[in-house]
């Protein structure tokens, strides 16, 4: 048995220790909002927070993230409520929204970091994440309204 | 076409979407609504069928609550945020109360497949006449209780009013009425003249968006039922290679493996959608299976195709495409006039095969019991999945329910149910749900490839430089092959996308298909065979400009020649195949191409927006009955290499339904379109593919595209044309022609990066 800190609740889990973290939340504690894509890093479909850390979660094997609390996009909000949810909406990004968790975890812990990202910053830190679709134009775009948002200057 | 009525729909329909019985439901029906005939698939599935047959598309409940049904699948071109708004605009009804419900898969509503770009196109009328089929009963009920002609009455916002009294009743209040009326004639019913169509051609909200954003979706993947096993295959590595032998000591010594389930490989002469064999991974997550299947020790036989190999295939190729092959439009003499000619000039351009690459690797889930079996799928193309899954258990039709699920993107990879019928297979043998997940490694490597292609193209110019004669050979292993293994020569519908079609003003035109076997499933991928001819014709447009010291941009233009329609004639050929539809509805217009070509260089400042160091290239092309034309500008980065750095695309569409999506359409084709430009590449090697994922097959990051992507669609009362696809072709010359400009390098063949650029 091992304990895992997750979206502000604590889970028992028992799961082979090398088991990648997206699978567990996907396969053992039912949050199917964290996505695979190419179990390599090199999609970051499947990003998820380790203490507020985008991270790419199926790479990382359970019993590596020991008391660190993981935050999914079903943690982020229950009601769309996050200003990069938000900004997301308004600015109608998501075309078949599949890489879309992934892209909005990374974003809104880049405005923790960096309140007012430059397009510089927002391509540094979106750049792990792929969108077949080709959502990129408009997520650059969300990224400085959810930055507005967040600051409260609309 | 076939004339549809609208008709009252059956009870057990509706049980079966799970809405209320009672209320109002209306359908479209052929003649006797009776079911249409099944779809064909496969080799035809490119051109459009017919339109919606019959179905139940919309539902009213007593208690006012509209349902509009969404037969087609939802793959992020934001079809469900379109066609149930269109009904309730012809309605007249306040979206706050209407219900999107997505069609599971069936015979009865007609073709599903989406693909084609035609999901507007085949919907737009026949969804209309649904919703003022229904709009009529309404107002018929209210007009009849207020005493007044129902010509006075209008429908808006979920109600029917009557000005002159001020009197209003609910749709609710007039349903339950409504529902015993008969049908009204289809000549009796007026659609609503467009401007009345108060959000249609609007900037529609995504209906979807909040459920994505919040992780709530359902996506293939992410099904989940009680006893559910996950499966990961062993596929055989070769398109017809067998299992010869296999030890799984160790894999089933893996924590969580239940079991392992060889699958049989395709059966009869085709691949078709039929899955590809190999030995199946059972277990109780998707790690265990994943582990377990890295674990098997497998003897191949990788059977016929083993020796297909890119390098020594594309010799063949090219050497297919310099020989003559069977003339496939013709007019004039150009053998003649290339022999007079002032000066010709000759190219040869070349483009691999591509993977789809969608984000949601293949994925389903099933459940078999002695009733049937129930699937949930993202699939494109439920019918062809509900047939597949039939076939592949040997159960009739009508035991299988296709549910389709959000699908994390398609680009047609997921028309083909190969993987639903692998899930329902596996729940057979387990006797339990299971759900069959594809790795990217397995998407990457055992899809339904993008033909690779070589073209042959030459002109003779007269002594103005003017464009006499036009040969163009084109060689790549067709998509029938993927269901009947002995055909070698590209069909017409392959044909029609892009050499056909191609209005040109020289007056001595030859086209020419040359035979190329297959060794892989070849299959449709945005935009299909478009990618392929618009990249060698656009260049080659680019080249005889250059060779002219012309202004690529007129001489383009000219070679088109002036607007007009080009007839079949005046084309060469006996039929245009025109994506299915009729040429007197969606003629070959030169005059839209011209338009969104100096529209675009209009707003991209063509003349003027080449600079030190940066470049611009453009170019157009017509398909799915959209005319779209492409600046790319480019520059090189620091370290040497081509970027691009802003693109325009202007498209014409006709009637757009849903602007937003047409725009967000447009620029996800640029970046797809970048991405086959810059990196698209599979190739073989002992007849297995040789990449494994996206670090070996790339697609264009954040970091590579352009600050800005400039989007116009045309306003046009034109009938519909494709949205999804279009955008993809003039993409790749467009940059490739900028290359050009940029550092003299023409290159005939992409991807870019493979040529060092
Ligand atoms: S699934 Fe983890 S980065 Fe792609
Ligand atoms: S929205 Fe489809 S992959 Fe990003």
């Amino acid at each position: 048995m091992m304990k895992i800190h997750i979206n502000g609740s604590v889970r028992e889990i028992d799961v082979s220790p090398d088991m990648p973290l997206l699978w567990v939340l996907r396969d053992v504690l039912g949050l199917p909002g964290t996505k695979f894509g190419c179990g390599m890093a090199q999609c970051g479909a499947c990003t998820v927070h380790l203490d507020g850390k985008p991270t790419r979660s199926c790479v990382l094997p359970v019993s590596s993230v020991g008391a660190r609390e993981v935050t999914t996009i079903e943690g982020l909000s229950s009601d769309a409520s996050h200003p990069v949810q938000r900004a997301w909406a308004e600015a109608d990004v998501v075309q078949c929204g599949y890489c879309q968790s992934g892209q909005i975890m990374t974003a809104a812990a880049l405005l923790e970091k960096k309140p007012d990202p430059s397009d510089a910053d927002i391509d540094a830190a979106m750049s792990p994440h792929l969108c077949r679709c080709g959502t990129y134009v408009r997520i650059r775009g969300a990224v400085h309204l959810a930055s507005r948002l967040k600051r409260g200057e609309r | 076409m076939e004339q549809q009525r609208v008709v009252l729909l059956r009870r057990s329909f509706l049980a079966g979407l799970g809405l209320a019985a009672g209320g109002l439901a209306l359908g479209l029906a052929a003649g006797d609504a009776e079911a249409a005939p099944p779809a064909p698939l496969g080799p035809t599935a490119l051109p459009s069928q017919p339109g919606l047959r019959t179905g139940v598309f919309l539902h009213i409940a007593t208690d006012g609550t509209v349902s509009v049904v969404c037969h087609r699948s939802e793959m992020g071109q934001g079809i469900r945020s379109s066609l149930p708004v269109l009904v309730a605009d012809e309605l007249g009804a306040d979206m706050a109360r209407v219900k999107i419900v997505q069609g599971d898969g069936d015979k009865a509503y007609g073709d599903q497949n989406t693909d084609g770009s035609r999901s507007v196109r085949d919907g737009y009328e026949p969804m209309r006449r649904v919703g003022a089929t229904a709009r009529a009963m309404l107002v018929a009920v209210a007009a009849k209780k207020w005493r007044v002609p129902a010509a006075e009455c209008v429908a808006e916002q979920h109600a029917v009013h009557h000005a002159k009294s001020k009197r209003s009743l609910d749709f609710r209040e007039l349903v339950a009425d409504a529902a015993k009326l008969p049908v009204p004639d289809a000549k009796t019913v007026a659609l609503r003249p467009v401007s009345e169509l108060k959000r249609v051609g609007g900037l529609l909200p995504l209906l979807d968006g909040p459920a994505i954003v919040t992780g709530a979706a359902q996506f293939g993947a992410d099904v989940r039922l009680p006893g559910m096993l996950t499966a990961v295959i062993a596929r055989p590595p070769v398109v017809g290679g067998k299992v010869v032998r296999y030890d799984g000591a160790r894999a089933l010594a893996v924590a969580g493996v239940k079991k392992l389930v060889e699958l049989p490989g395709p059966q009869g002469g085709a691949v078709g959608f039929q899955p590809l064999g190999g030995v199946a991974v059972v277990a109780d997550t998707t790690w265990a299976a994943m582990r377990g299947r890295a674990a098997l020790q497998i003897e191949w036989d990788h059977g016929a195709n083993a020796a297909y190999d890119s390098a020594t295939y594309r010799e063949a190729l090219s050497g297919a495409a310099r020989a003559p092959g069977k003339v496939v439009r013709k007019v004039g003499d150009v053998d003649g006039a290339l022999a007079k000619a002032a000066r010709t000039l000759e190219a040869e351009y070349y483009v691999p095969h591509l993977a789809h690459a969608a984000m949601e690797p293949p994925s389903a889930v099933a459940r078999v019991d002695a009733n049937g079996c129930e699937v949930w799928a993202p699939t494109q193309n439920p019918q062809a999945a509900r047939t597949e899954v039939a076939r592949a258990l040997g159960v009739d039709e009508a035991k299988v329910t296709v549910h389709v699920t959000f699908l994390g993107g398609g680009f047609g990879r997921k028309s083909k149910p190969d993987y639903v019928a692998e899930a329902a297979l596996l729940a057979r043998a387990m006797g339990t749900p299971v759900r069959v997940q594809w790795t990217r490694e397995d998407d990457v490597q055992s899809g339904y490839f993008h033909s690779v292609s070589a073209q042959y193209l030459k002109a003779g110019l007269d002594a103005d430089g003017k464009v006499s004669a036009w040969l163009h050979r084109t060689a790549f292993p067709p998509i029938p092959s993927t269901f009947d293994g002995r055909v070698k020569t590209p069909s017409d519908n392959e044909l029609g996308l892009g050499v056909l079609d191609l209005a040109l003003a020289a007056p001595n035109v030859r086209a020419e298909a040359c035979d190329a076997p297959a060794h892989i499933r070849i299959g449709w991928l945005r935009s299909v065979c478009n990618i392929f001819h618009a990249f060698a014709v656009q260049s080659f447009i680019d080249e005889i400009a250059h060779a002219r010291q012309a202004d690529p941009r007129e001489v383009l233009l000219e070679v088109l020649g002036p607007a007009r329609h080009a007839t079949p004639a005046e084309l060469g050929v006996q039929k245009v195949p025109n994506y299915g539809a009729p040429i007197e509805q969606h003629p070959v217009d030169v005059g839209r191409l011209r338009h969104v070509i100096e529209r675009v260089t209009e707003i991209s400042g063509w003349s003027a927006a080449r600079k030190a160091g940066r470049a611009v290239g453009l170019a157009a092309h017509r398909s799915f009955l959209t005319y779209v034309a492409v600046v790319a500008a480019v520059s090189k980065d620091a370290l040497g290499k081509v970027q691009v750095d802003e693109v325009w695309l202007v498209a014409d569409a006709g009637t757009v339904i849903n602007l937003d999506r047409a725009r967000s359409q447009m620029e996800g084709a640029v970046v797809f379109g970048m991405s086959i430009a810059l990196h698209g590449a599979i190739t073989m090697k002992g007849g297995a593919v040789e990449q494994t994922n996206f670090r070996d097959y790339p697609v264009v990051r954040t970091t590579e595209v352009p600050q800005r992507i400039h989007v116009e669609i045309v306003k046009s009362d034109a009938p519909p044309g494709g949205v999804g696809e279009p955008g993809v072709p003039p993409v790749a010359p467009a940059i490739a022609n900028a290359v050009f400009a940029l550092t003299k390098t023409r290159a005939r063949e992409l991807p870019l990066r493979r040529l060092g650029l």
